[in-house]
């Protein structure tokens, strides 16, 4: 896909998004589309999987550890054809394989459960370490949110990362600068994140505009050695929809019919039904 | 096998044999290798052995993320650290997905002793017995302790292995059957029927042999699978006896007395008591001198059943 085409995409799969989230009548929509652009980077330009081999051994591993921003994880796994787009109007009913939070036991394409914060960066380090023992190849990717870090078990996660020199697992952090209650400072300081992780023994690289993809795939695709990645990318939260961005209040409410018909028209889309 | 060796010295042992079986035998733990034995492990297979430091959490997380990569980690810490702290780890990361990592958590109980309340283990059971798909074994010498590791690997799945710390005698037999979900009738009876778990089997069976010089025919179980718990044979020994009692190194909340409980409610009419921790935390102390002082004695199994009998 070229830049254009990208630009395209995301505007779609953000049309998709919001359909979920007013279908379901709840859900994220922030933080879904904030990380957008960071999955998009990841399952379109440079993570190895097979849509139709999701169990595929040697595919990279995705770790969604803000768990709650799956409906931009399910709206892309849709579009790389892991299961039909359909399905996505049934996220978080009863029956569904569309959890509220990511299920690998339902969902197609989901490597590891997540949601329960700071979780995920954890798994993902023992997916990677399990890799080094068994000389894969594959490497191992963690989304975390930036309210995510006040977890103190990603800092666990972040010294064992390091220790165990974890040149195959890279940390991205969605760093919209917002959580439930507020900013990210008012709620509970984070500081400077790159340093932070740079403290702990990783490389770093921050990408000042999170929304631009190919920003994102230059970071992923930079070699490191004998250390783990981490890549802060700086975005916003309800990217895409001009009242939802920069908005805390949009953590975790879904879309009225005027909200939503608003926002597809923004996004440039036609509502048929 | 040496007869006098602690649980945690057989787990360490049976982790070196069943390694030496199967590469995709990792093991895991939290700079308390020295304590859960570990350590004869790290010594064989180094480069199987993954030390977490002082950080649980994140030790239980990442081994589910070892599961997924088709390892077969083995978690080892002390059991209040291991099902307390990393509960919820437990429960999201490993559990709830039915991730292939086993829980050898040891220092369970009392039996810590002089440690004190902060660090005694007394709800893990009730703590693990909740989180569906777990199985838990609770070992009551260093045979069954091997047998338990063994078993582990047989199931696709979490299991959790209660490690007492002492050293104690083998009270079971090299071909005695370790059938998960199975108890064991170590001693049969019809008056009285003692379901016993971990380091309360010897004090069980002295409370037998003490009941029957008195007339009293006591039945002695050994449960050493609390999850899943065998329910035919707590029916049975419900049906056969005028009564039933519990006996564990345990809170007498959640873990086995309310297991028999819940498998005896509506079916049964036997009299009932369960010997336990009774809702209180420990404290410090000589182990022997803690299991006085709690009750988790021979003579107060031996005092309960004359009650419950009279």
């Amino acid at each position: 896909m070229n830049i254009a085409q990208q630009q395209d995409k995301a505007k779609a799969l953000r049309a998709d998004i919001v359909k979920m989230l007013y279908h379901a009548q709840s859900g994220h929509p922030g933080g879904s589309l904030s990380c957008l652009e960071i999955l998009m980077a990841l399952y379109y330009n440079v993570a190895k999987v097979d849509p139709k081999n999701p169990k595929w051994p040697e595919r990279d591993r995705i770790v969604l550890s803000k768990g709650h921003a799956c409906p931009a994880l399910y709206a892309v796994l849709a579009d790389k054809g892991y299961f039909p787009r359909e399905d996505l109007w049934n996220l978080r009913q009863f029956g569904s394989h569309l959890q509220g939070h990511p299920d690998m036991q339902k969902t197609p394409g989901v490597d590891v459960n997540s949601g329960s914060l700071g979780q995920g960066v954890s798994i993902a380090v023992g997916l990677a370490l399990g890799a080094k023992y068994k000389q894969e190849s594959h490497k191992v990717y963690a989304i975390v949110g930036d309210g995510e870090i006040q977890e103190g078990l990603v800092w666990e996660a972040a010294m064992s990362a390091a220790h165990y020199k974890l040149d195959n697992l890279t940390v991205i952090l969605d760093n919209n600068g917002l959580q439930i209650d507020g900013s990210n400072d008012e709620v509970m300081s984070i500081g400077d994140p790159v340093e932070k992780f740079k403290a702990f023994g990783f490389e770093c690289i921050l990408v000042e505009d999170g929304h631009n993809t190919q920003a994102i795939v230059e970071a992923l695709n930079r070699p490191v050695s004998g250390k783990p990645k981490f890549i802060c990318c700086k975005t916003h939260k309800g990217n895409g929809v001009s009242f939802m961005t920069d908005q805390a209040g949009w953590h975790g409410k879904a879309p009225n019919e005027e909200q939503y018909l608003e926002a597809l028209k923004e996004l440039g889309v036609v509502v048929n039904g | 096998m040496a007869d006098k060796i602690s649980l945690r010295v057989a787990y360490g042992e049976a982790l070196v044999e069943q390694g030496a079986k199967n590469n995709n035998i990792v093991v895991l733990d939290a700079d308390l290798s020295n304590a859960t034995m570990t350590n004869a492990f790290a010594k064989a297979y180094p480069g199987r052995f993954f030390n977490f430091g002082i950080a649980e959490a994140n030790m239980v997380c990442a081994a589910a993320g070892m599961a997924h990569s088709g390892l077969i980690p083995f978690v080892s810490t002390f059991a209040l650290f291991g099902a307390g702290r990393a509960y919820e780890m437990i429960r999201n990361s490993v559990s709830y997905v039915g991730a292939n990592v086993k829980f050898g958590l040891s220092h369970s109980g009392l039996c810590v002793g002089e440690d004190g309340g902060s660090h005694q283990s007394i709800e893990d059971i009730a703590l693990m017995r909740v989180l569906p798909g777990m199985t838990i074994f609770v070992p009551c010498d260093p045979i069954e302790t091997k047998k338990a590791v063994a078993a582990a690997l047989e199931i696709d799945g979490p299991v959790f292995i209660r490690v007492a710390r002492p050293v104690c005698d083998n009270i079971t037999q090299a071909d005695t059957p370790f059938i998960p979900g199975k108890a064991n009738v170590m001693r049969s009876g019809n008056d009285v029927a003692i379901i016993a778990t971990g380091l309360m089997i010897p004090e069980a069976l002295t409370a037998a042999e003490a009941l029957e010089r008195e007339g009293v025919s006591a039945a002695v179980v050994n449960m050493h699978t609390i999850k899943p718990i065998d329910e035919d044979c707590i029916l049975q020994m419900a049906n056969t006896c005028k009564a039933v009692v519990t006996v564990e190194e345990h809170s007498v909340i959640g873990g086995l007395g309310s297991a028999v409980a819940e498998v005896m409610a509506g079916k049964s009419n036997a009299g009932f008591a369960r010997i336990g921790i009774q809702d209180k935390f420990g404290r410090s102390g000589k182990p022997a001198k803690l299991f006085e002082a709690y009750g988790l004695t021979s003579g107060n199994i031996v005092g309960t059943c004359k009650a419950l009998l009279r």
